[in-house]
């Protein structure tokens, strides 16, 4: 495993902010370029980035392959629309309401999952994920399988529209910069400093009397409160969801999202969600057959380039990627 | 609640968790030697399946279905090892997770294509569409318990392939202490090997003998996926009979949580709210056992190693 920061070279140091400034630039622009359609389209690639990048904070930091994250963010959709059903309106309840209620899924189901390491800590959480799973079709008072229909946004409040679909963009963007902060300086801190040393040697952390357990749970934690929030946007922007969203080859989406993008790699979550739902949207337009293309891609990734794109990127030239 | 009616749904959970040991055998040997995550078992159960479908479509024969299914999918399995899975023995169990999830994409797609994206029909052979009269007063559709019997009978044979052969030794060597077998002289790779496409064709008799069954449909694979890992979590990783134990476990608890608990519900709570609290019950009980055997056991009631 390489070190988690400082990878990324000068050069493209800027790169990822001036990408936050064509994005914020995105629905001004769209309208002049007859791109509308993918005001939204870019929205939705945002709400998935939040979710990789906050599984890439427990991948990459702490090394824990979790493969049931679509569950919390499948418990913070549905704890928003439950509120939302019970007449709560204001989405800076809603959100932290539903960051709250993953952080508390991803608290109980974290403190049995830790417990186990490897390939069983990988196959726990995927069934937990889809225990969540069978719960959200079990919901009858929300749609069970059929899912629930949102049919009002959440509202903003402060004389913003939330129905004005760039405002809600840029809402959206501007919680993903936040996001994208935290895990920064989380990254940067202590504790991350620790989660990497858990990652790299947990028996010498122990030693030194670190308090794995705890510590692997709170990343486990943030990474499913975030995830939760990324589930409430999700259920704002689609005004729909359903348990589909929480099914397990979702979390393992989510997965292939932060390798494509590069695991550890500060914004290996963004780039890797990016990248892949452009991918969906480009093959879907040509061919029914689109898992096919993607499946083998990922295929190729697994071999030809398991640190990802922003690993090539970040990558001297002249020595590959290993 | 009549004995006939607690009898009869015991041997639906016992022939659901003898299936579901077909599939986690298979998976439990594969990770136990090998250490590998193949996600994509469940689409050669899938495989199984489809193939079975359309042999008994064409031909009207049910046993020639199932042996089609096996055999088909035994080199189906025999070509993804020798291109894919054999690459993937030395690397981290993520890149396993990810290239056989990238099968599972290509597997559905190509299911897809060759026989569309609507269900298949698979009947019973005619032969055994009736019931059986097993006690007095306890019909029991014939063809499940075919399926039971198979069920035991393959469960059986592996125990004996696994305890009381040579090849079964090896294997038991390699699953309990790879390197040390390795060292003896016991070619490891190969026994695996032989013991994936034994696994492929062990997912894929499930897969021709639950067509009929269930719909034989794309995600048919994802679906059964997840218990089996239940199985293979609770039993302990590289178990056979771990694998047993948690398989018979898990098809009893999925029954008590489908059948009898809504019934107990019935007695004390008001139909309206059993009716809502059914599935959930029904949906959670083979996890909440899986949790109960985490908190006490991560590493399965019967671990190969250690």
């Amino acid at each position: 495993m390489t070190s988690v920061t400082g990878h990324t070279s000068a050069r493209l140091r800027w790169a990822p902010w001036a990408v936050f400034a064509l994005l914020a630039a995105f629905p001004l622009v769209a309208p002049l370029l007859g791109l509308d359609f993918y005001v939204g389209f870019v929205r939705r690639g945002m709400v998935f980035a939040m979710a990789a990048a906050s599984l890439n904070f427990i991948l990459g930091f702490g090394g824990l392959a979790a493969l049931g994250h679509a569950g919390f963010l499948g418990v913070g959709a549905y704890a928003l629309v439950a509120l939302a059903d019970a007449g709560v309106r204001s989405a800076w309840l809603l959100w932290p309401a539903a960051m709250l209620a993953a952080a508390i899924a991803s608290a109980i189901i974290g403190l049995v999952v830790l417990r186990t390491r490897g390939v069983y800590f990988i196959m726990s959480t995927l069934a937990f994920a889809q225990m969540l799973y069978s719960v959200a079709v079990s919901l009858r008072a929300y749609g069970g399988d059929d899912g629930y229909n949102l049919f009002e946004r959440p509202a903003f409040g402060l004389g913003l529209d939330s129905a004005h679909e760039p405002t809600f963009y840029w809402v959206v963007l501007g919680l993903l910069a936040l996001v994208m902060a935290l895990f920064d300086r989380a990254g940067r801190s202590r504790f991350g400093h620790a989660l990497a040393g858990i990652r790299d040697n947990e028996t010498r952390m122990r030693a030194l009397g670190y308090p794995v357990q705890r510590l692997l749970l709170v990343a486990f934690v943030v990474a499913g409160a975030v995830a939760g929030l990324a589930g409430a946007l999700l259920v704002s922007h689609n005004a729909f969801i359903s348990p589909a969203t929480m099914h397990w080859t979702q979390s393992a989406t989510l997965l292939v999202m932060v390798v494509l993008g590069g695991i550890g790699l500060r914004w290996g979550g963004p780039l890797g969600a990016a990248v892949w739902i452009a991918l969906e949207e480009v093959l879907k337009h040509f061919t029914e057959y689109w898992h096919l293309p993607l499946g083998l891609l990922l295929i190729a990734i697994v071999f030809v380039a398991p640190r990802g794109l922003a690993g090539l990127l970040a990558t001297p030239r002249g020595t590959g990627a290993t | 609640m009549t004995a006939i009616l607690f009898f009869e749904q015991m041997l639906n959970g016992l022939g659901y968790g003898l299936m579901l040991f077909l599939l986690a055998a298979g998976l439990t040997l594969v990770f136990g030697i090998m250490d590998m995550m193949n996600l994509a078992h469940g689409s050669l159960f899938m495989a199984g399946a489809y193939l079975a479908a359309q042999v008994q479509g064409r031909s009207g024969s049910f046993v020639l279905a199932v042996a089609a299914a096996v055999v088909g999918v035994a080199l189906l399995a025999l070509l993804l090892e020798a291109l894919l899975v054999r690459r993937l023995y030395g690397r981290d169990h993520l890149a396993q997770v990810l290239a056989t999830f990238g099968v599972i994409l290509v597997a559905d797609d190509a299911v897809k294509l060759v026989w569309g994206a609507a269900p298949m029909m698979a009947s019973p052979p005619a032969a055994l569409s009736g019931p059986v009269e097993l006690l007095p007063g306890l019909l029991y559709p014939s063809y499940r318990l075919v399926i039971l019997v198979a069920g035991v009978l393959v469960a059986l044979g592996l125990y004996l392939l696994v305890n009381h052969t040579r090849v079964g030794m090896l294997v038991r060597a390699g699953a309990s202490n790879r390197p040390m077998a390795e060292f003896m002289g016991v070619r490891v790779d190969r026994v695996f090997s032989g013991l994936f496409v034994l696994g492929a064709a062990l997912a894929a008799l499930a897969g021709a003998l639950l067509g009929p069954l269930t719909a034989v449909q794309i995600g048919m694979g994802e679906e059964i996926l997840i218990p089996s890992l239940v199985v293979l979590v609770i039993g302990g990783i590289g178990s056979v009979r771990g694998a047993f134990v948690a398989a018979m476990l898990v098809g009893m608890v999925d029954t008590i949580g489908r059948a009898f608990v809504p019934m107990a519900l019935r007695s004390f709570l008001s139909p309206t709210v059993v009716s809502d609290l059914a599935p959930l019950v029904a949906g959670l009980a083979t996890y909440a056992l899986m949790a109960g055997v985490l908190a006490f056991k991560p590493a399965g009631l019967f671990p190969a190693r250690g």
